[in-house]
């Protein structure tokens, strides 16, 4: 349980990080840390107490193990949130190129 | 055997655009729109087959709770039709608008993997399934956002990645919730097996759920990237992100979510009620202030998806009925209006409604098209917009909340009067307008003209025997909560 | 600076050595991704970052012109198709989209389950691929110009 909590206390970390950082860069970082912390989360969740990792090998008897389909999705998640930071540096390259700076307080241009 | 059709035909055109374009966009144009019009054709053919019960298609032979399955019920049908029409319409559109642009085949592309990714998350039946669809579809709309290329569009791309990321976050958390409740990720075992476990849970993962896809479907307190994505991205794309991405990702996901999996448990269906409510009345004041025709018309989209929230959160029968109607309504003239939109930007080169003219006579098939869907959005027989939330308003008063129904009212006055200033400052006002900047190419006009047809032509959808064929098996899908997976999977 | 572009001497010398261990080590674990951890992803990871390791090494001009980027761009799309032929194979033959149309072999021998090693080959390369073209990409931004609105 307290496993759980602190991987929630993680994801709160990258979102401060989110909210209070000004340069684009260290949002993205932050973006990635709640990323994470989700991953550990549903990595956490598969696993059994005393199991053995979930790879059959030939000659050994099959024992008890931990739940395997956690971990092909966590590997899903992470190559989509790659896109996605892919994605997000793309952008804010351009934005430096239209505003000249990182700072998100200064690319201000749409209001209302 | 037509269900992954509807998702490998647009990814391969996708990429076959990717392999065969160059700078010129003719490939794009030819596979993209080959590929729309058989997606259009598809659609209608599975809507006429799907009417009765409904189909599934087990993916790589692996049988339920081990595989996904994509299926086909009448409100995925419906969902279908829409997403193929407005896609046909966009592309029809977009030939001369993106020309004018930068003109290289990618932005067809994207636009198919867009499609692509919609299709998948109205067919499928698995949880994280529908969790990788929306990613994809994600991914395409962020770079759409960002096609024009000019600072405002990055600005607004930036905003809206940042935040569809944390949404997403928030989703994966509900999955992860459900998972180590339910060990099961397949819609129809997640509904058999949820009720029996602890109901604190469904409450953490329903809370999650409606912060993630709320997110997506722009409801009030999540709503901040709208404004500014809609207002920045061209016109065929944002006519294509309020018409049908904040629908199929963020209410149809609902939907499927609360009614089919989690049971509709009423805590959830009041806070439906409550943000529905907030949502339309804001938004539509927020709307009124704004000079910028694009903007205002990304507030009103706010506004008209709180309507069908509170359609939704109501629980009844007709309650339902009128949501999946204005739904349906809403995808049709949001879409007219930001061709037109689009059409005036291209002609006059501005969005701000004090700096345009009188353009009945310049551009007569934009002035009246545009009349007809400001009727329409402000709820005006005999437009669709009348019907539909003259059903929402009926369903509040008979499920005994007035309050909701008089603010629903109110938020009808408020958009028309929203509306007539557009209409008099912007394409009816007295002052002569400039001479045109570009022409208005025949493709603009001529999907312009098929939603204003359209727009007259769903309304018929309320007479009764049509709405038994078109509506009621999608309401009746949805009402029968999680029973509906027993009639689908057959246990 | 040095006027040379890529990095010195010394890291241009191990690249050249380690680079093809690298795709070797990439290609093991895509083709053993059935078998042990890895699999597609992983393995593509791994080949995006040899290729990577040659830009960063020697130098975007070198990279171009050592790399033929548009052959690898054709590749990367095709490899897509690819992966959508072989789940239309199933349907060709009467089943299901992604069905295991080919033998699926004795337990743990390299040729076994279906076309599953045939799929992490395709998805790969695409993966692969995909990210060495993005971060290519991203290196051919000039940050000075492009200030218009």
């Amino acid at each position: 349980m307290i496993l759980y909590a602190l991987c929630f206390a993680l994801f709160l970390v990258g979102l401060y990080g989110l909210m209070t950082k000004r340069d684009l860069i260290k949002i993205i970082l932050a973006l990635g840390v709640m990323g994470y912390a989700v991953n550990l989360m549903f990595v956490l969740i598969g696993y059994r107490a005393r199991a053995a990792y979930p790879i059959l090998e030939p000659g050994k008897p099959v024992p008890a193990m931990v739940d395997p389909l956690p971990q092909a999705l966590v590997l899903t998640s992470i190559v989509i949130e790659l896109g996605v930071t892919a994605l997000l540096v793309a952008l804010a390259l351009r934005l430096f190129q239209k505003y000249k700076t990182f700072d998100i307080t200064q690319i201000r241009r749409l209001r209302g | 055997m037509i269900l992954p059709t509807f998702i490998i035909v647009p990814l391969l055109a996708a990429f076959l655009i990717v392999l065969c374009g160059g700078r010129r966009d003719r490939a794009g144009v030819l596979i993209g729109g080959a590929a729309a019009a058989a997606l259009a054709a598809l659609s209608v053919v599975a809507f006429i087959n799907g009417r009765g019960e409904a189909a599934v298609y087990v993916m790589g032979a692996w049988k339920v709770p081990l595989g996904i399955s994509l299926v086909l019920d009448p409100l995925s049908s419906l969902m279908l039709v829409m997403v193929s029409l407005i896609t046909l319409t966009s592309l029809l559109y977009s030939v001369a608008y993106i020309r004018r642009l930068e003109g290289e085949g990618k932005y067809y592309a994207l636009l198919m993997i867009l499609v692509a990714g919609m299709n998948g998350v109205i067919l499928t039946s698995d949880l994280f399934n529908l969790f990788v669809f929306m990613e994809i579809a994600l991914f395409a709309a962020f770079a759409l956002v960002a096609y024009g290329g000019r600072a405002q569009e990055y600005e607004a791309a930036f905003k809206y990645a940042v935040m569809g990321s944390i949404s997403s976050s928030l989703i994966l958390f509900a999955i992860a919730v459900v998972y180590s409740s339910t060990s099961a990720l397949s819609m129809s075992t997640i509904a058999a097996i949820l009720p029996q476990r602890d109901p604190v849970l469904t409450l953490w993962a329903g809370g999650l759920f409606l912060a993630g896809f709320g997110l997506k479907a722009a409801v009030m307190p999540f709503h901040a990237w709208l404004p500014d994505a809609h207002s920045s991205a061209p016109a065929p794309i944002s006519a294509m992100l309020s018409g049908v991405l904040i629908k199929a990702l963020g209410i149809y996901a609902l939907i499927r979510v609360f009614y089919n999996v989690l049971g509709a448990p009423p805590v959830f269906l009041q806070a439906f009620l409550v943000l529905g409510a907030v949502s339309m009345t804001v938004g539509v004041l927020l709307a009124i202030g704004q000079w910028d025709i694009k903007r205002l018309l990304a507030y009103h989209s706010i506004s008209q998806i709180g309507y069908i929230l509170i359609g939704m959160g109501l629980g009844t029968t007709l309650g339902m009925a009128g949501a999946l109607f204005h739904l349906f309504n809403h995808a049709v003239f949001k879409s007219l209006l930001f061709y037109n939109a689009g059409a005036l930007e291209t002609a006059l080169g501005t969005r701000d409604l004090r700096a345009m003219g009188n353009v009945t006579r310049l551009l007569p098939i934009t002035a009246r098209t545009s009349m007809v869907a400001s009727l329409s959005i402000s709820g005006l027989p005999p437009f669709n917009g009348f019907f539909s939330k003259l059903v929402i308003i009926l369903a509040a008063l008979q499920a005994g909340q007035p309050v909701f129904a008089g603010l629903a009212v109110v938020g009808s006055l408020l958009t028309l009067a929203s509306f007539m200033k557009v209409q008099r400052y912007g394409l009816r006002s007295e002052r002569p307008a400039g001479a045109l900047q570009a022409k208005v190419s025949w493709g603009m006009n001529a999907a312009m003209v098929v939603l204003a047809v359209l727009c007259v032509a769903t309304s018929l959808m309320i007479v009764p025997g049509i709405r038994e064929t078109i509506l009621d098996p999608a309401v009746r899908v949805v009402m029968e909560k999680a029973r509906v997976w027993t009639a689908v999977f057959g246990k | 600076m040095d006027k040379q572009p890529g990095l010195t001497l010394i890291v241009k010398t191990v690249t050249r050595l380690l680079v093809w261990m690298i795709f070797l080590y990439g290609t093991y674990i895509i083709f053993h991704g059935h078998l042990s951890p890895g699999g597609g992803f992983g393995g593509g990871v791994i080949l995006a970052l040899g290729l990577l390791s040659i830009l960063l090494a020697y130098g975007r001009d070198f990279t171009l012109s050592w790399l033929n980027v548009r052959f690898l761009k054709s590749l990367e799309a095709s490899s897509i198709i690819l992966f959508l032929a072989a789940g239309l194979m199933g349907l060709v033959l009467g089943e299901v989209f992604l069905f295991n149309f080919l033998a699926k072999g004795t337990l743990f021998s390299l040729w076994s389950s279906g076309f599953i090693p045939l799929l992490n080959v395709v998805i790969g390369l695409k993966v692969g691929l995909s990210l060495f073209l993005v971060v290519l990409a991203l290196a051919e931004f000039d940050l000075e110009k492009g200030a218009e609105e």
